[in-house]
């Protein structure tokens, strides 16, 4: 009946590191279950990867981080967003993130943060469950 | 080579054993599988024997060690004369705590160094940086100056350890900052041992710290050969890294295949800038993975070793023997560790340590259980070091050279894996070269296939890892991981606040001019990098220079 628009998401590398094995794994993932995804590529700042998210007017960020900056540039993402109120959009992260700071992280608006060894089908269904 | 008759019998025997005895097996028990494949996808078959190495010929391929096409290993004795080189890749944090890691890690009986840069520094950035917030010491040491890097060598004879330092696109900086720091301590530049990175090819394609274009950086490092060949004989001028490629998702074969491609690039580069191949090619030196499939692993580096020497020997002529000897380090592969159940990797890190001493690896690092999780702890990385201690005083492989030889099955996977990276590296030619196809993008989109496919594998149950998705256990979140002091980037300020006050800025600036103006002519830039650093230029300032001139890198993006 009505058109069920595709999920968008923006799959981001904050900060400076360039491991994106995970990063692209993930993109393709969830290309293949049927969302539409754009990959920023290395090298993000958090203000490049807002307006990115804010312009391609995408669902989810799901920011991908291995270098240890997490507690930095993750709450950065939020705040700015919440600066150019586009709060709505839903941010999850993933990488090498220690089970302590994932508490802070969530606490600064990080909707979930998935370390290694999640099946993408999980990061999947986590979309799909709390996008509206 | 085989005889004939005997061959044709072996056959004839080996159809009746399969249509009899392992037939009635299979009818009673299906195997696990349809089908067994290696980890670069190679079927794997239930039984080798002659037959699949009937055209080995013992003195063309495999040969003596320490002889062409050193099939077997670089050294006629291999580990009875000397073990390898046990060296842990460290770094965090200010020079001060890194030094005292290092001196930890000496005191253990390791016996070289391995500088790990935090990510500003690989890239060309200043602590105070506004692109360095957050990641300043994170995964490796911040050094902003030859004032960091005076600290970080405090009271290590440089004389006395070989250093490897994992740098690439400001390998020229660092290289002139440890020359620097020699001096000061009274050692020339010929007495010094080590490694630099300085492989930008396999940051394109798999690492990402790259700064510059191609162009500017393929020159980089052919004045880092030249500068190299005349005053550091002692010196690795390059680490041909798969290292990072295999990380990435590449396969075994891609692993051998992108990495002797990229060096096959850095010979012509060379060669084109004015080098005979046998001044510089004796100190190119490599560095691979190891990963859990052992025999496999094992296979690799025999079969790299094979391939490199007969692609100087026959594609660029080298005459001198070491020119043709590929010499390696190893790293086992972090991307093999789980964040479940972390102590299961020290058993993943021994067999993967034990693969590079069966492959004769010259080199190697361990990593720790928790680095799926943080940077080591110290405790992490002694059982690291115990591990390589263990298969060298305990294991016994140790006794004779390349035990595995002749081993039908690592024999023939020696022979598949040296005849598929051919075929990719024909491919590569095809492309116009390891630069071209890097910038198609080729490289980058067969290594994330084939990380997409593993992936996949392991979340459709084919393909298990313990822990991960079988024999998970309900875990407590682990204790005593290593925490960066979050206050290094603002210590690193101050101290680059101070520095430049204390300087001789007039000196400062024309150096730096100099670079400026040498960087735009083709002259080789070592000698005015060195001045640079030696009046205590930042790293920043220099790599700025350069980027004015050079410009930068833009990745193309591929998923």
């Amino acid at each position: 009946m009505e058109d069920t628009k595709k999920i968008r998401v923006l799959i981001a590398k904050p900060g400076l590191d360039g491991h994106d094995r995970g990063a692209k794994v993930i993109a393709r993932a969830l290309r293949d279950s049927g969302m539409e995804v754009i990959y920023t590529g290395l090298r993000q700042t958090p203000e490049q990867i807002v307006e990115t998210a804010i312009q391609e007017d995408v669902n989810v960020i799901g920011l991908s981080i291995l270098s240890g900056a997490h507690n930095f540039l993750l709450p950065k993402v939020i705040q700015l967003l919440k600066e150019k109120n586009a709060e709505d959009i839903l941010v999850i992260s993933g990488g090498v993130i220690p089970e302590e700071d994932i508490l802070g992280l969530k606490e600064a608006g990080i909707a979930e943060v998935f370390t290694p060894g999640t099946p993408t089908s999980e990061i999947i269904d986590f979309i799909k469950t709390h996008v509206k | 080579m085989s005889d004939k008759n005997s061959l044709e019998k072996l056959r004839k025997e080996k159809t009746l054993w399969e249509e009899t005895k392992l037939r009635k097996i299979l009818e009673k028990h299906p195997e696990r599988f349809e089908k067994f494949y290696t980890n670069s996808n190679i079927e794997v078959e239930p039984v080798y024997t002659e037959l699949n190495v009937q055209d080995l010929d013992y003195l063309n391929d495999l040969g003596f060690p320490g002889e062409y096409p050193y099939t077997r290993g670089v050294q006629p004795n291999m580990y009875r004369g000397k073990l390898w080189t046990m060296r842990q890749y460290a770094g965090f944090g200010t020079a001060e705590e890194s030094n005292q890691r290092y001196k930890f890690l000496l005191s253990q009986g390791q016996s070289g160094l391995s500088v790990a840069f935090d990510l500003p520094t690989q890239i060309g950035y200043d602590s105070d940086h506004p692109l360095s917030r957050g990641e300043v010491g994170k995964v490796g040491v911040a050094i902003d100056s030859l004032k960091d890097m005076e600290i970080l060598f405090d009271g290590i004879p440089l004389d006395k350890v070989s250093t490897s330092m994992t740098i690439n696109a400001p390998a020229s900086v660092l290289l002139s900052m440890y020359i620097a720091v020699a001096e000061k301590q009274g050692v020339a530049p010929d007495k010094l041992s080590g490694t630099i990175q300085n492989d930008i090819l396999k940051e394109y394609v798999a690492r990402g710290t790259y700064i510059f274009p191609p162009s500017p950086s393929m020159r980089l490092i052919t004045n880092i050969f030249e500068f190299c060949s005349k005053n550091m004989p002692k010196w690795n001028t390059i680490s041909i890294s798969g290292y990072h490629i295999r990380e990435a998702g590449a396969t075994a074969v891609q692993e051998v295949a992108f990495t002797l491609a990229d060096g096959i690039a850095y010979v012509e580069a060379a060669i084109n800038a004015g080098l005979s191949v046998d001044e510089f090619a004796p100190r190119l030196s490599f560095f691979f993975n190891a990963h859990n499939d052992l025999l496999e692993e094992v296979a690799k580096f025999r079969a790299a070793r094979r391939l490199w020497a007969k692609i100087m020997k026959e594609r660029f002529y080298a005459k001198d023997p070491r020119s043709m000897m590929l010499r390696f380090h190893t790293q086992t592969g972090g991307s093999t560790l789980t964040a479940q159940q972390p102590d299961n990797n020290i058993i993943r890190v021994t067999i993967q340590a034990l693969a590079a001493v069966l492959g004769g690896t010259q080199s190697l690092h361990t990593n720790s259980r928790d680095e799926a999780l943080a940077l080591p702890s110290e405790d992490s990385v002694r059982i690291a070091l115990r591990t390589q201690q263990i298969i060298a005083y305990e294991s016994g492989v140790t006794e004779t050279v390349d035990p595995l030889a002749g081993s039908y099955y690592i024999e023939y996977l020696t022979n598949t894996i040296e005849q598929k990276a051919r075929e990719y590296i024909d491919k590569i030619d095809k492309l116009g070269g390891a630069v071209k196809a890097i910038e198609k993008g080729f490289m980058q989109q067969e290594i994330q296939d084939s990380a997409y496919r593993y992936q996949m594998e392991i979340e459709s149950g084919r393909r298990i890892v313990v822990g991960v998705n079988k024999f998970q256990i309900e875990e407590e979140p682990p204790k005593g991981l290593l925490k960066v002091d979050p206050e290094v980037g603002r210590t690193q300020e101050i101290k680059l606040k101070e520095l430049k006050s204390s300087r001789d800025n007039l000196a400062v600036r024309e150096a730096l001019k100099e670079l400026h103006s040498q960087a735009k002519t083709d002259a080789n830039l070592m000698p005015v990098i060195l001045k640079c650093v030696k009046c205590y230029c930042t790293l920043g300032e220099i790599c700025d220079t350069l980027r004015k001139v050079f410009g930068e890198y833009k990745a193309s993006i591929t998923i």
